[in-house]
């Protein structure tokens, strides 16, 4: 019987078998940041096990509330500053250097095919598309992360999703994963790892897998997973070109983790995206999905740019697209935060950023923003926001708010009609 | 811990992390900060967070609660007023493993005992028995139903939690 790329990892990394359902295995990155992460080292700190297993496998960032709005925030930040420092944690990224961490961590190399990691956060999923096993957990997980670099899981199944046809123009991975996400409903894949696979991945560059797995967890899904290859080699060259002779080395190399022929699957699903309209949401859950079409003309307050699900270069160059020479509408504040400093860098040197600004975004540093409402971008009660991100829970963005979730091109064409727009129309 | 008391009933599925706690308070580095904001952005009729949930020590609810963000803070929310269980037609998995990490209990029950239990309408009080694995009601007609636990699961609950599981073995 054949494994599927999760088994492979899952019996690489096997540490213990505490049950026959569970699995304790070694973590080979913990990344932290500053919402979920002090509390567990006050805590440490408390039973007097203020270490960390290996400096090295952990990566911190500040990210969420960034730079900080108040004292409590402030206190966060010192608090997980001070710790990378005592512990000689020299992947620490803070003002200046930082930004959303499953944005972040990506590029500077830290994830590699085969990998397993963790953090405090449930869009750890986003790293499968390295083709490794990614994610999220609580605490008590990351203080024995930290401590041990170990986590247990029960072992889960794994959905074959598989994206057959051709995007259409207007149409990206957003769009496809909003529509899986409604199909499986939000508990859909509860347990399961969603493998995405088929023609439409394979032609993704990285930037739009790490949107598709990113969104595995609106499904319930324990972590989003694609198969590592060519272009995932070429995504990591300037970090593994010590390591093997040349770029087809590592895509062989990297094959030894793929999903065999004859592995099991707990449910096989393909969605063909050929004839798939631009998707978006329009209720307090993930999984309420319509066409774009069938939301026109909602008026929108606010329109947000930014996140681990659409906040990278890509996102931001198909956004320039429909904004050049255009201005927002009246009605309409609409605001962009780059999600990293290579991102922010990249759209000033491309020109992106002076045509977001000439058509009346402001940019903010990078953060996740608006996306958590918990620093800048918060809407009044009875506001709606048109945003790039992936959770449109009541209250998320604001007490009484509403999140219209988007592709990053629909955001940009919503903020310029001042409603909700089928973004084909202004292409 | 003990594991009964009276249950508040939550008649609704997917509730989310943010509904249990709201983000705005992942600012506090205190459990007990947590206390009076437990479920305060709850969108269900008729719930009024203040007194329906004072005395309450099990909540029973349907499928999938604890979606969304993987903040333990929902159930140290849970925890600090008291509540050490959930029982639910099905959990969110790192919410679940939340509450088995902090020595709690997530019990999964099949809908029919889900409904039987809802139809005992309120002032109801449950007793969980883990070594018996039986979620028992204590009103006039007494129900019992019977669960499984995963036995990691049991045992991290014996333990007190993760930590000193894991701080003893690893
Ligand atoms: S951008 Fe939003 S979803 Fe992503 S890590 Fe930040 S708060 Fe979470």
């Amino acid at each position: 019987m054949g494994k599927t790329i999760t088994e492979k990892i899952f019996a690489a990394h096997r540490r213990d078998v505490p049950s026959d359902n569970n699995v304790v295995l070694d973590i080979d990155v913990v990344m932290c940041h500053e919402i979920t992460t002090p509390i567990a080292i006050n805590d440490l700190m408390e039973r007097g096990m203020d270490r960390v297993f290996d400096p090295q496998k952990i990566k911190v960032v500040i990210d969420h509330v960034t730079p900080s709005k108040d004292s409590k925030t402030a206190t966060q930040a010192k608090i997980l500053r001070d710790w990378a420092r005592r512990n000689r944690i020299k992947d620490f990224f803070d003002i200046g250097a930082n930004g959303v961490c499953h944005a972040l961590f990506p590029e500077k190399g830290f994830i590699r095919p085969g990998y397993t990691v963790i953090m405090g956060d449930s869009h750890t999923c986003t790293h499968g598309a390295f083709g490794a096993f990614a994610a999220g957990i609580g605490t008590t997980d990351l203080e024995v992360g930290i401590l041990k670099g170990v986590c247990s899981f029960r072992l889960p199944e794994t959905m074959k999703i598989v994206i057959t046809g051709k995007l259409g123009k207007g149409v990206y991975a957003k769009d496809v994963i909003l529509r899986i996400i409604k199909e499986l409903t939000v508990n859909g894949a509860t347990d399961k790892v969603m493998e995405f696979c088929g023609p439409v991945v394979d032609a993704m560059s990285m930037e739009a897998r790490m949107t598709l797995c990113n969104m595995a967890i609106e499904a319930g899904a324990t972590c989003g997973v694609c198969m590592p290859d060519r272009v995932t080699a070429e995504y990591l060259w300037p970090f593994i070109k010590e390591q093997y002779a040349d770029v087809d080395a590592a895509v062989n190399d990297f094959k030894k983790w793929h999903s065999d022929a004859d592995a099991r699957y707990v449910a096989e699903k393909i969605f063909d995206v050929s004839n798939l309209n631009p998707q978006v949401t329009y209720g307090f859950k993930p999984d309420e999905v319509k066409d774009i079409a069938d939301m026109a003309g909602t008026r929108v307050d606010q329109v947000y740019m930014g996140s681990c699900t659409n906040g990278r270069i890509e996102d931001l160059r198909a956004a320039a697209t429909v904004l050049k020479g255009r201005r927002i509408a009246d009605n309409v504040r609409a605001i962009l935060s780059p999600a990293t400093p290579q991102v922010f860098t990249q759209a000033l040197e491309e020109g992106l950023i002076k045509i977001f600004m000439d058509a009346g975004f402001c940019v903010t540093n990078p953060t996740c923003g608006a996306c958590l409402g918990m620093s800048n971008g918060v809407l009044a009660a009875g506001e709606v926001c048109a945003s790039t991100t992936n959770r449109n829970f009541n209250g998320r963005m604001g007490k009484g708010g509403m999140v219209h979730l988007m592709s990053p091109v629909s955001a940009a064409a919503t903020a310029v009609r001042g409603a909700i727009v089928d973004p084909r129309e202004m292409m | 811990m003990r594991f009964n008391g009276p249950v508040l009933f939550l008649d609704r599925s997917d509730i989310n992390t943010d509904e249990i706690i709201p983000a705005r308070y992942l600012t506090e580095i205190s459990k007990e900060a947590l206390r009076p904001h437990l479920l305060e952005d709850l969108s269900l009729e008729e719930f009024d967070p203040r007194a329906d949930i004072a005395g309450k020590r099990v909540i029973v609810t349907r499928s999938n609660f604890g979606c969304g963000s993987s903040r333990e803070h929902a159930p140290w929310a849970l925890e600090v007023n008291g509540i050490t269980v959930v029982v639910a037609r099905s959990f969110a998995r790192i919410f679940r493993q939340n509450m088995f990490n902090c020595g709690m209990l997530a019990i999964e029950l099949p809908k029919k005992d889900i409904d039987s239990l809802f139809a005992l309408g309120d002032k109801v009080t449950i007793a969980v028995d883990i070594d018996q694995e039986t979620v028992i009601t204590k009103v006039a007609t007494e129900v019992c139903c019977k669960f499984t636990l995963n036995s990691f699961d049991k045992a991290l609950v014996q333990a007190g939690g993760w930590l000193a599981y894991a701080d003893k073995k690893y």
